[in-house]
């Protein structure tokens, strides 16, 4: 009997605090565990008792790469509680807030986190000596997304500006001349990086996912839609807590989520193209199909170019929403909060994020949940790595390894999110 | 025939927090590379799988203690880096995760322990000074990134940072906003909450919420008989200092000035 054990106690390039482990024995993969240790914060016990309108604040505080997702389903979810739908110019400013943190989040991703594995480099910074205008054009998309999130958020890592209802503030048509040059350039890079990763070494991979995003009738989604999947879910978002459960397991900090009815799903870029595609602006459909791209993408090494074409979206859909803004006549639509409880799913860049609140009559939050991409995307991670692994036993141990990591990194996950929610879970013990 | 100099060599730790503080310094989107020219970046794990065995000239530390594996973790780091500096309010004041130990005997903490085989988690989350000496303290939730460069490069050229510890009311007055307490009554914590934002909040016409954390000597007693007369509850008042830098002591100080 042979047993070998591929271990990592402390995984590089994701945010947060990870290990995993995968033990194989007579070439049949035994255990694929991601062990998160990334220590448990519990935002939803101390958002208990706190004023409805800090929650965005708050819950922005769980993660630094995304905060913007939580911000959006915090107050998505706050609204529909208290009966109140943010529309028009408002609505748009939304969408484009959210369009600077896709390009932030997926040029660091892109470019800092997983392209440096396709090459061989341990890191970007190694990968720039050898490469230093792709670097610097990566670095240039991103600050271009945080130039966004900054201008309208007020600055780009847990922006001051996003309140229930609306903006604290919102900016002037001419307010945006200044970002319009960035924003073009950073369409075009944006295309010059989707022809760069296509033509990236990849592993053949492909699994048969269940993959689950928003579904808007016609826009790609941020904010709003009904969950669907590629395997016949179709429900409101105020269904979710019928349709998918969570788990502790022992060797984690962070919950596993899985679909009631059939298990593991995948949530992120690769779902919402492969359930979107058609929603994508032409330039992004075209980009798209010049590298020889369909819209049906099941290799999650290939994310990477799926978060490019993304990001060529986020660039479009952002150069389209100014274009058409004119300022709304107040920056928040007034509310009147009542014991109620709402929910709402947007589309983080790693994936759907679900926030259900329950709130009191003076507008106190009473119960809070919070379900974050990466926790979904857990079970699917470990299947990977089970899988991979057992179709590359005979790849050297260190070169597997570094594989293994980079199956995990597919899935850009967010430890630092997905941690957050363990107390929720423990009071129901 | 002359040797060059050996690199500085720069490491980069988390403990319990969002990752935006660290993310600040890959969001130093140019300066990033000429930092990488001129230091060693020998511990960075969110950016890098390479990894240098300390010590090292400087470390940077996000993040607050919360577990006893953190807490002996932290005492090692201290003793392999010449100069410590932590960044953000988790490391510098325990974070929004500080908030559990106001209630240490609510159920939400005793519900850890049902479960003590699963999570390591200590009733605490406190600052890296309360376990190590530390040379110098960044400010902010999250920090400025611009402070962030400053912090390094002074700590490369063996100087003092040139960060200023005044109020962000300075920040409002050098930027020429308009005060938004004075002029429109929106209750604001400029005045008792430490500089480095640029004073966004009022920018953008709404009070200051303290995510920098208090200034030195700040005089809150006072600031909350102004926020009471604009009509501001006890029990809010409580809250307002009970955010991200809740265990900073002069907030800690005047939220319990607030408790029923």
């Amino acid at each position: 009997m042979r047993t070998t054990n591929i271990l990592v106690d402390y995984l590089a390039r994701v945010e947060g605090e990870t290990a995993f482990s995968v033990k194989v024995r007579n070439k049949r993969v035994i255990e694929a565990h991601l062990n998160i240790f990334e220590p448990p914060r519990f935002f939803e016990a101390f958002l208990r008792g706190r004023s409805y309108h800090e929650a965005p604040d708050i819950t922005a505080r769980i993660c630094g790469i995304c905060p913007v997702a939580y911000q959006m389903s915090a107050v998505h979810a706050l609204e529909q509680a208290f009966g109140v739908h943010v529309e028009g110019q408002l609505r748009a400013l939304r969408r484009l807030i959210y369009c600077g943190e896709w390009i932030e989040s997926h040029a660091l991703h892109v470019y800092l986190l997983h392209a440096p594995d396709f090459l061989g480099y341990a890191d970007a910074m190694r990968m720039a000596r050898v490469h230093p205008d792709i670097v610097k054009r990566g670095l240039r998309i991103k600050k271009a997304g945080n130039a966004l999130m900054a201008f309208l958020g007020g600055r780009e890592i847990h922006p001051i500006n996003v309140r229930v209802g609306g903006f604290y503030h919102v900016p002037a048509k001419k307010d945006f001349a200044p970002l319009l040059e960035q924003l073009s350039w950073g369409r075009e890079a944006a295309c010059e990086t989707v022809r760069w990763v296509a033509r990236l070494p990849f592993p053949e991979f492909t699994q048969e996912y269940e993959f689950v995003a928003l579904r808007h009738p016609d826009e790609y989604p941020f904010n709003e839609g009904r969950l669907v999947s590629n395997q016949g879910l179709d429900i409101a978002v105020n269904e979710y807590e019928d349709h998918f459960l969570e788990e502790q397991v022992p060797y984690s900090h962070a919950l596993h989520s899985r679909l009631k009815e059939r298990g593991a799903y995948f949530v992120g870029p690769l779902a919402r193209y492969n359930l979107n595609f058609e929603r994508l602006s032409p330039l992004a459909q075209e980009v798209a199909r010049e590298v020889g791209f369909g819209p049906v993408c099941r290799n999650p090494f290939q994310s990477i170019i799926v978060r490019s074409i993304e990001m060529v979206y986020a660039f479009d859909e952002a150069l389209r929403l100014i274009e058409a803004y004119e300022p709304p006549e107040q920056p928040f639509v007034d509310l009147h909060p009542r014991a109620a409880s709402g929910c709402a799913c947007t589309e983080a860049p790693r994936g759907i994020l679900y926030h259900r609140y329950q709130i009191d009559e003076q507008g106190l939050i009473r119960e809070a949940r919070i379900v974050p991409p990466t926790s979904q995307n857990q079970k699917t991670i470990e299947e990977d790595l089970r899988a991979y692994v057992e179709q590359h036993l005979d790849t050297p141990k260190a070169q597997l390894t570094w594989r293994c990591e980079q199956t995990i990194r597919n899935y850009d996950p967010c430890i630092s999110c997905s941690t957050h929610f363990l107390q929720l879970h423990l009071e129901q013990q | 025939m002359q040797r060059r100099a050996k690199k500085p060599t720069l490491a980069v730790w988390k403990f319990a927090s969002c990752d935006g503080c660290q993310l600040s310094l890959l969001d130093c989107e140019e300066e990033l590379l000429e930092i990488a020219s001129s230091i060693d970046i020998a511990h960075f794990p969110e950016a890098s799988r390479a990894e240098v065995k300390g010590p090292y000239d400087l470390s940077l530390v996000e993040g607050s203690i919360t577990t006893s594996r953190d807490a002996e973790h932290i005492q090692q780091i201290r003793r392999a880096s010449r100069s410590l500096v932590t960044i953000g309010a988790c490391a510098t004041a325990g974070g929004i995760q500080a908030l559990r130990n106001f209630q240490q005997v609510e159920t939400f903490i005793s519900a850890v322990y049902a479960t003590p085989q699963y999570i390591q988690t200590l009733s605490t989350s406190t600052a890296i000074s309360a376990h190590v000496p530390v040379d110098f303290e960044l400010r902010g939730c999250p920090i400025n990134h611009r402070q962030l460069l400053e912090v390094i490069s002074a700590y490369l050229q063996q100087r003092k940072p040139a960060i200023s510890s005044q109020s962000v009311c300075m920040e409002c007055k050098l930027r020429g906003t308009v005060c938004v307490m004075v002029a429109q009554g929106i209750p604001c914590l400029g005045p008792v909450t430490h500089a480095g934002c640029g004073a966004l909040c009022p920018a953008y016409q709404r009070g200051c919420y303290g995510c920098y954390g208090p200034k030195e000597t700040p005089n809150t007693t006072s600031l909350s008989a102004r926020w009471k007369r604009l009509g501001t509850s006890e029990r809010d008042l409580l809250q307002v200092y009970r955010t991200f830098n809740a265990y900073a002591e002069p907030f800690r100080q005047e939220s319990e000035a607030h408790e029923s």
